[in-house]
């Protein structure tokens, strides 16, 4: 990548099929903080879900239908950047998966992988934003899987939650386990999934933090859905949604304000 | 043992409802957890050890065919007899008609897990012989009648509150109190003199050494020595895929094994076999017979599950899974439980019996995070999926859901006229309170957790009236 993108890349948002679905605030957060750190940022309309749910099913032909869209869609762009490690690993980790006996693909894909990027990761590493908001709370984090293992998401969105003011951050036991969602795993083995989430959320009490966050809008509906069920009012939030100010509403399966 | 990963579900169902299993599988895995996570810290080689041997291991099964015939000719050189089986039935009758052969009455095993994969107790048992365990938890699960749970630690499912009973129970001289050393106590006033009084002893290996035809045991406990020195026969099954080239690449896994393992930076007995007794010797065995298993290791070294044969056996992938930490080893129904066995148990066993192991899993790749042979667990578990896909495993229901799944996400336009259809239909179930707290056929989510309500408008209609 040149020099000259870094101060005002063209950004293609990719803004997944989840938070499409259940919370645009996140996607709204996410277009807010790119601008604000100088990118110029489009939303292909030709964007449904990168293919996960079907590459994770086994459904290699139907995954391969869904990347070769996405990569037509967002290869005109400096970079595709993504508000979900799993959806952004996805992409950058596993399109070359499918691609080995394609040689055309295969090059189109390389190039679309090797530009895609969480966005939190994205705003640190790329664009050496420092964010300007604030937040009444005290918070813990938990690293999702892919982002943390796959793309190595983990002392960025620490380093951006570190300079919220009024935002205070304590550590989660157990931060790098696994949180039981696993795209379709849950409804495939919803004992399972409970079990996982259940040590999860036993774990985000002993900390005694009032607002859980993350990077990913799956895990972090399973957590707070977990949390809702047993009563507990948590606050639930992606981080982008605190970083860009955009934490004033209800949380996530939290009742509106009045 | 009785393969029962078939009914999976059902496993998981009764391990769930077991109250004091989760006790026991919290109590070990979070103690192997932080013990593996601190001697690694304290390694600062290990990033270049772990490349190391699975450089080692990806070479030795370049040329197995090569390092497998030197191992055989060095190890007769030595006085060892050699055997091969393909399959465990093979496996089964060698052992069998050794111990026939020999009269055998008692045999003292040390634990292995090859020999739960080929069904060695079943093989004595056909023999007339009778086995005597002699690893502290192998003991334990021999006089509860269990299967291993675990394949380092087999007796993981067992607090040590049921120990103490279970011995209170069976053990001719139990001890009074139920500290571990007690415990242990017992167990030796038990085992020690029929260590002393078998006629054959039956191990497995950790490693074998192709340039000295020698082999490789670890323990902890002292006992594969104890095991096979005294009787006149020592018989040893293990897999081909334990072979390494010569003794200083053994040393490597060694580094690894048991930081790996359980935490420690080596074994308390790491012990290296040539031969049977010579002359002059004082003891050890006058019969030394290795038996070779193949059980499907040369299908997998021609498909996508070959990075599984670096497996050395080592169970940290199962220490760190979520699904293993939540139900233990015997819901998996198979003699690998965890991530490695769900790898295994497919490639050894069919994919037909095993269907949900590959599935059962969240993808989270801790597992492979923690593997210390680097072995791309999750991809693999991936590829079986795909795998069935293509045979034609998943349910009619799933396979609709997601060939109509598929449609809608390749056709943008009508993808947006659903999920702005699904977005009202959520609010009008959340009824402006938030949350969802039942949704018609996703019972699987509601049942135990709420579902956010989702925003008024999806992204896509939001941003399209915004701009």
């Amino acid at each position: 990548m040149d020099a000259g993108h870094d101060t005002n890349p063209r950004v293609g948002f990719f803004v997944t099929c989840i938070v499409d679905a259940m919370r645009p605030n996140i996607g709204f957060a996410s277009l807010k903080l790119l601008e604000e750190a100088g990118c110029t940022v489009e939303v292909p309309a030709a964007q449904t879900c990168c293919g996960q749910p079907a590459f994770n099913s086994g459904d290699d032909a139907t995954t391969k239908r869904l990347a070769k869209q996405v990569i037509e869609a967002f290869e005109p762009y400096d970079y595709i950047v993504v508000p979900s490690g799993s959806c952004a690993s996805m992409i950058r980790s596993h399109y070359g998966e499918l691609f080995d006996d394609d040689p055309a693909w295969r090059d189109r894909q390389r190039v679309v992988s090797a530009k895609t990027w969480e966005i939190l990761s994205f705003l640190t590493d790329v664009m050496k934003y420092a964010p300007k908001a604030s937040y009444a709370g005290t918070a813990t984090y938990h690293d999702s899987c892919s982002g943390l293992r796959d793309l190595g998401v983990h002392d960025q969105p620490r380093a951006l939650l570190g300079q919220v003011d009024g935002l205070s951050l304590v550590p989660l036991e157990g931060n790098n386990e696994c949180c039981g969602f696993g795209g379709t795993f849950c409804v495939k083995y919803p004992e399972l999934s409970t079990a996982i989430v259940t040590d999860k959320t036993t774990k985000i009490k002993a900390t005694k933090a009032d607002t859980l966050l993350g990077g990913d809008m799956g895990c972090l509906m399973n957590m707070a859905g977990k949390l809702s069920r047993e009563g507990e009012d948590m606050r639930v939030f992606h981080t982008i949604e605190v970083l860009a100010g955009m934490a004033d509403g209800p949380g996530i399966c939290a009742p509106k304000l009045k | 043992m009785k393969q029962t990963s078939h009914q999976f579900s059902e496993n998981v169902t009764r391990a769930l409802a077991e109250p004091t299993l989760k006790i026991a599988l919290d109590r070990t895995t979070t103690l192997l957890r932080t013990r593996r996570a601190k001697v690694i810290d304290a390694f600062p080689e290990y990033a270049k050890a772990r490349e190391t041997a699975q450089k080692i291991k990806d070479h030795t099964l370049d040329n197995l065919g090569h390092y497998l015939r030197q191992f055989e000719e060095n190890a007769i050189a030595s006085g060892a007899q050699v055997y091969w089986a393909a399959t465990p039935a093979e496996a089964r009758k060698t052992v069998t008609d050794i111990c026939k052969a020999e009269g055998a009455k008692t045999a003292t095993r040390v634990k292995s897990m090859l020999g739960e994969e080929i069904g060695i107790g079943e093989a004595l048992a056909d023999a007339g012989v009778e086995r005597i365990e002699t690893d502290l938890a192998e003991h334990i699960i021999q006089l509860a009648g269990d299967p291993p749970s675990h394949i380092v630690m087999p007796a993981m499912h067992k607090t040590q509150e049921q120990v103490a009973e279970l011995f209170a129970a069976k053990h001719k001289e139990p001890s009074e109190e139920q500290d571990v050393t007690s415990l242990v106590g017992s167990a030796r006033r038990e085992l020690r003199a029929k260590f002393m009084n078998a006629d054959i002893s039956i191990s497995g290996a950790n490693f074998l050494i192709a340039d000295t035809g020698s082999f490789v045991t670890v323990t902890n406990e002292g006992n594969a020595e104890l095991t096979t020195t005294p009787p006149k026969t020592h018989i040893v099954t293990v897999g081909i895929e334990k072979i390494v080239p010569s003794l200083k690449h053994a040393a490597v896994f060694l580094r690894l094994l048991s930081r790996a393992a359980i935490g420690t930076e080596i074994t308390q007995y790491t012990t290296f076999f040539n031969g049977p007794k010579r002359d002059g010797d004082r003891d050890g065995p006058e019969n030394l017979h290795i038996v070779l298993v193949d059980n499907h290791r040369s299908d997998m070294l021609s498909d996508f599950l070959r990075p599984m044969l670096r497996c050395i056996r080592c169970g940290a992938c199962m220490n760190h899974c979520p699904v293993y930490a939540a139900v233990g080893g015997h819901a998996y129904g198979a003699v690998y439980p965890g991530p490695m066995g769900s790898v295994l148990t497919p490639a050894m066993t069919g994919l037909k019996g095993s269907k949900d192991l590959p599935n059962a899993c969240t993808l989270n790749g801790r597992c492979r995070e923690v593997c210390p042979v680097n072995i791309p667990l999750t991809d693999m578990l991936r590829a079986l999926r795909a795998k069935q896909f293509d045979e034609g495993m998943p349910t009619p229901m799933t396979k609709w859901a997601l060939r109509l799944w598929g449609v809608m996400a390749t056709r943008p336009a009508l993808y947006r006229f659903g999920t702005g259809v699904s977005n009202m239909a959520l609010r009008l179930l959340a009824r402006g309170r938030g949350k969802i707290t039942s949704v018609p056929l996703a019972g699987g989510w509601t049942r135990t957790r709420d579902l956010p309500e989702p925003e008024a408008g999806t992204f896509m209609q939001q941003y399209k009236k915004r701009r």
